[in-house]
């Protein structure tokens, strides 16, 4: 039972990895109606924009806070430059475009800081939290870091005006813009949203997986299991989905034998496939209806 | 909240292609086919050895173009039909001593229950959802090769070293210009067979799907079937492409068959043109040289340049080679007016 507990424990902390990704991946799905492909990579970017800062010598949480405004600026200028003209393009030409993305931001990544695996550091310290051994303080940084972001956002999306707009322009842009609502920047603004709260991820993985231009393949791979099992259209969902994949990813790590590391991967794959043949909405996604 | 239903009018997953715009007239036809024949006789044998992967790779894009062209769905996941392919027909050849020829309809075979397979959970999902989880299955792929189960039939990590075949009847010829002739008529076999196949009924049923699934139930298209008829087809020409791509390189790896293969055929197909069949061999070719010019503009930035070409071509030519080519025609046809 011991085992069992610690498992399970262990599991929520690298959840917390996970939910961070998938809240970044639902944040930019409500806005655009598209999975971004190359989220990760600009979570890496961000992460390296912020690595650089403090090599710089700034402290950490001005480099932080430069890299949140650095992202959501970048990820508006991406919005802005290339993909507010293929808005009406056929989903295909958007996913090429995400695609192209991913190649060019890993590839400048690579160039400007090399493929060596680089240290991070961690606000909170790496000591063992309130004498647990599996869950260091990093890790439970992480995990309060990321439920306080989803209580924001809720309270973002819930209760402010732009918050409002944001969402009637990601559900019916049509009577969005009848009652006013600038509906094509408010996908800026969500393309924003999505990168700063990917950068988050971003630094608060990196200690944990160590900085390189692919770090982020893994953790991406799971952030979208984490998603479809939350239900990609549910913040809520996301983050619960990052702590469930988590656990699960744990769990038959532990008791099914032969599956080890190598089978990471293969693990999200099946996870991914059986939510979308059992439940495809999710577990607190809404059903979409489709008009003829 | 869950009383108000969302609704939501799909842009559609790609553009609709008329069936006749698919295809290449005859006269045009013949100049590629001759052009093809007559090629491997001018150069040396390592340009020979890449023809024969651009045939490869043109039938591997040509399959997905089956898949998205003809019947409008996604898959990132082609690499992992396309290892499959490679790994059965290397095994084949390997541990059973099977004739390499004979290898390949197996490999297609294979291949073809597999997708189908895949397709059945693939229906539920459409766009980009169905992106994700094909993109899940490539990333996968070389992660399930290097299973310890299997290591005994695939070789683990180190992957199968495949015997190149000689020239049969003692042709005069290379192995490597045998295997181009080889390479080339399994794909012109397999064009000709795709071509009639989205001509046929099956092929209506398919672009009936792509452009309105729900009037083509309407009409009495049993959509279920075929959607993963269509993921069943293309996964099918993938392992033939895979098999034919082992024999060719002589070697089979797990690491061979990354994400960056699927990527590079979805690229392929976009930049042949998504739904233009002869597309696809330009796709190929963007996919097998641009690489090598783009490392050659920049080493380390050979990612970022492919990808600023790729960002060209969506801008600028969003139909890919088949806009380039009807522009081309339009001013030949005008020059003989005049």
């Amino acid at each position: 039972m011991e085992l069992f507990t610690n498992q399970v424990l262990a599991g929520i902390a690298t959840g917390a990895i996970y939910a961070c990704m998938a809240l970044a991946v639902v944040m930019i799905y409500q806005a655009i109606d598209h999975l971004n492909f190359a989220q990760g990579e600009m979570a890496m970017f961000s992460t390296f924009v912020c690595w650089q800062l403090m090599q710089w010598g700034v402290p950490y949480w001005g480099a932080f806070l430069i890299t949140l405004v650095f992202s959501f600026a970048g990820g508006i200028a991406i919005e802005r430059l290339l993909f507010k003209p293929l808005a009406k393009a056929p989903i295909l030409t958007n996913v090429a475009g995400f695609i192209a993305l991913y190649a060019i931001i890993n590839s400048v990544a690579g160039l400007i800081w090399d493929f060596t695996i680089k240290q991070f550091p961690t606000p909170f310290g790496s000591s063992p939290f309130l004498g647990s051994q599996l869950i260091s303080t990093h890790q439970a940084g992480m995990i309060g870091v990321t439920l306080m972001l989803l209580i924001l956002l809720f309270f973002f999306f819930r209760f402010t005006r732009m918050g409002l707009a944001m969402r009637a322009a990601a559900s019916l842009p049509e009577s969005a813009r009848l009652v006013g609502i600038n509906t094509s920047w408010m996908i800026a603004l969500g393309w924003g949203m999505a990168a700063a709260i990917g950068a988050i991820a971003g630094m608060l993985i990196a200690p944990v997986v160590f900085l390189e231009p692919n770090m982020m393949l893994g953790v991406l791979i799971y952030g979208f299991a984490a998603a479809v099992l939350g239900g990609l259209t549910s913040p809520l969902g996301a983050v619960v989905g990052g702590f469930l994949v988590g656990v699960f990813e744990n769990l038959v790590g532990t008791y099914i034998p032969g599956v080890g590391n190598e089978l990471k991967l293969p693990i999200a794959l099946a996870l991914i496939v059986t939510v979308l043949v059992v439940k495809p909405t999710g577990l607190f996604g809404r059903p979409i209806v489709k008009r003829v | 909240m869950s009383a108000i239903q969302e609704v939501v009018t799909e842009a559609p997953a790609v553009e609709a292609v008329p069936k006749r715009a698919m295809t290449l007239g005859y006269g045009t036809s013949l100049v590629v086919l001759g052009l093809l024949i007559v090629a491997p006789m001018l150069v040396k044998n390592f340009i020979i050895f890449q023809l024969t992967m651009l045939l490869i790779y043109a039938l591997a894009v040509l399959a997905l173009n089956i898949l998205t062209g003809g019947s409008g769905q996604f898959s990132l996941g082609q690499s992992a039909f396309y290892a499959v392919g490679a790994y059965t027909s290397a095994i084949l050849m390997e541990h059973v001593g099977i004739n390499y020829a004979l290898t390949l309809p197996v490999a297609g075979i294979v291949c073809f229950a597999f997708g189908f397979l895949f397709g059945q959970p693939a229906l539920r999902l459409s766009g980009v959802y169905l992106a994700l989880a094909t993109f899940a299955l490539a990333t996968a792929m070389p992660q399930l090769l290097k299973l310890g189960y299997f290591e005994h039939w695939t070789g683990g990590v180190q992957g199968l070293v495949v015997t190149k075949p000689d020239a049969p009847f003692g042709l005069p010829m290379s192995q490597d210009m045998w295997l181009y002739y080889f390479t080339l008529v399994v794909t012109i076999a397999i064009y000709i067979f795709s071509v009639n196949l989205l001509k046929s009924r099956s092929g209506r049923a398919f672009m009936a799907i792509r452009d309105n699934e729900i009037a083509a139930s309407a009409m009495g298209i049993d959509v279920a079937l075929y959607k993963t008829l269509a993921f069943g087809v293309s996964a099918g020409i993938t392992g033939v492409a895979g098999g034919l791509g082992a024999i060719a390189v002589q070697f089979v790896a797990p690491d061979g068959y990354t994400i960056t293969l699927a990527i590079s055929l979805f690229l392929g197909m976009v930049v042949g043109g998504v739904g233009w069949l002869p597309g696809s061999i330009v796709g190929s070719a963007f996919i097998i040289f641009v690489p090598n010019i783009a490392e050659g503009i920049s080493k380390g930035l050979s990612g970022a340049v492919f990808g600023v070409l790729l960002f060209l071509v969506i801008f600028l030519v969003p139909h890919g080679a088949r806009q380039v080519a009807m522009v081309a025609q339009q001013l030949t046809g005008k020059l003989r007016k005049n």
